[in-house]
């Protein structure tokens, strides 16, 4: 195999074949791997001793909270190659993570409010986790308004690559601020610093989870991806062939 | 040095043309927060235990309606662009603007909150609490807003577009601004929250003007 010329697909035309190619990949993963995950979040995982049946619902609030924070950080890092560089397909890549990255965040806020009815009492708790994801929510829907209001591609690509740096700048101090302004939530399922408390089958369990959610954001941002480029190319040569050649 | 003193001397000249603008922001502050009591009822226990948040929370809405004079009006007359077109540093010319900016619409809540601060029932400490923490406070929020105004500039529905922008960004200040007041009042001291709201201000001094500046540079170019 010879050597790859990567920058070759930074070009949008080539990238809009390199990922129709690698789409049915990353989506089979991602449905095999949650076939996986489901089953062991159902009939593998033992129930918990103290919180019952209920507990299952982390499967999919924890990989959705952990992938909302981490597609953010995705979205600022191909903002900040964008703005650097200026890249076109960076900031395409940016704008079509965000609306799964939005999805994820509502999944978690709503998955953990369903969990928290039974365990606390209460719909929702103004504790320093819920707030936060709440907040990061906030920031998911600034970005996508403000590209929405722009209608000059260039100029909209790179205010919003702006105000997702700024706003990932702000997310640490977001964080902290409000978890000193409460702290009423458990401790971290899982860190790396301690051993985790939890059952082997539950940890295993999240992690595919984790992963399936990410194939599956892979899959969902190159397919938004593909349709983005087609939109801002469509007066290119190379998109009109292709047009001729679906006809 | 010397772009700075021009552009805070030509913006205080233009804020003290347009004084009606000084007040109606600062109307519209004392307007909200009386709006409070009138809603939830005038039990003086409640309206002393909101009162710092209500406060804060009425600064927060004041200073990012203002917003929107920020570069408003330079932009419409042009002057905008060749201010970004001059080889004088843009963040300095931001910065001074948004200090004026705070000095037009920050200050004035500043001096008028002890006032406020009464009618929620607080005394003493709180009252000088709740003007530090404001003092401390409200530069901030014309700091970090000049960024949110400077990306909207000249699109439609920029006004309830910044507010999305911005207001997520404010709560930091938010958080330790009411804090400080309620820590005051409940004997723990203010100054680790003072000194927080510091922390911020020095940050968004230096960081702020240099995000505005590449905002602005994008919206005209």
């Amino acid at each position: 195999m010879g050597k790859i010329n990567w920058y070759k697909y930074a070009s949008p035309a080539s990238f809009y074949g390199l990922a129709g190619k690698l789409i049915p990949g990353f989506a089979t993963l991602s449905v095999v791997l949650f076939i996986i995950g489901l089953y062991i979040s159902f009939f593998v995982a033992p129930t918990d001793a103290q919180q019952g049946e209920a507990y299952r619902i982390i499967f999919i609030h924890v990989p959705a909270a952990w992938m909302s924070m981490f597609i953010y950080v995705v979205m600022a890092a191909y903002s900040g190659i964008g703005l650097a560089f200026n890249t076109r397909l960076s900031a395409m890549m940016a704008s079509s993570l965000a609306p799964t990255g939005a999805l994820f965040a509502a999944i978690a806020l709503f998955t953990g409010s369903f969990w928290g009815k039974p365990m606390w009492g209460a719909w929702w708790v103004w504790d320093a986790r819920l707030t936060s994801q709440l907040i990061l929510f906030f920031l998911y829907v600034g970005y996508i308004s403000l590209q929405a209001a722009i209608d000059d591609p260039r100029r909209s690509d790179r205010a919003s690559a702006l105000i997702a740096l700024v706003g990932v700048v702000n997310v640490p101090i977001i964080y902290f601020s409000v978890k000193w302004w409460n702290t009423l939530h458990q401790g971290a399922s899982i860190s790396f610093t301690k051993a985790p408390t939890m059952a082997y089958t539950m940890v295993a369990g999240m992690l595919i989870m984790a992963a399936a959610c990410w194939m599956y954001t892979i899959a969902v941002a190159l397919y938004r991806v593909r349709i983005i480029i087609l939109e801002r190319e469509r007066h290119s040569v190379w998109v009109s062939e292709l047009m001729e050649k679906i006809k | 040095m010397n772009t700075l003193t021009w552009v805070l001397k030509r913006d205080m000249l233009l804020a003290m043309r347009r004084k009606s603008d000084v007040l109606t922001t600062l109307f519209f502050f004392v307007i909200m927060t009386s709006l409070f009591p009138l809603g939830v009822g005038p039990e003086p226990q409640l309206l002393k235990a909101m009162g710092p948040g209500v406060v804060w929370v009425a600064a927060l809405l004041a200073s990012m309606l203002s917003l929107g004079r920020l570069f408003a009006a330079d932009h419409a007359d042009g002057t905008l662009e060749q201010m970004l077109l001059a080889p004088e540093s843009l963040a300095l010319i931001v910065l001074g603007k948004t200090l004026v900016h705070w000095i037009a619409s920050g200050l004035p809540l500043v001096l008028i909150a002890p006032f406020l601060g009464l009618q929620f029932g607080m005394n003493g400490d709180a009252l000088w609490v709740l003007v530090a923490s404001l003092l401390l406070g409200t530069p901030v929020l014309s700091l970090v807003g000049a960024i949110g105004a400077s990306l909207t500039l000249g699109l439609r529905g920029g006004g309830i577009l910044v507010s999305l922008l911005v207001l997520p960004l404010y709560i930091p200040v938010l958080i330790f601004g009411a804090g400080a007041v309620d820590a005051s009042t409940s004997g723990l001291g203010a100054q680790g929250h003072l000194s927080i709201l510091g922390a911020l201000l020095v940050l968004a001094l230096l960081a702020t003007p240099m995000a505005s500046a590449a905002a602005l540079r994008i919206s005209l170019e």
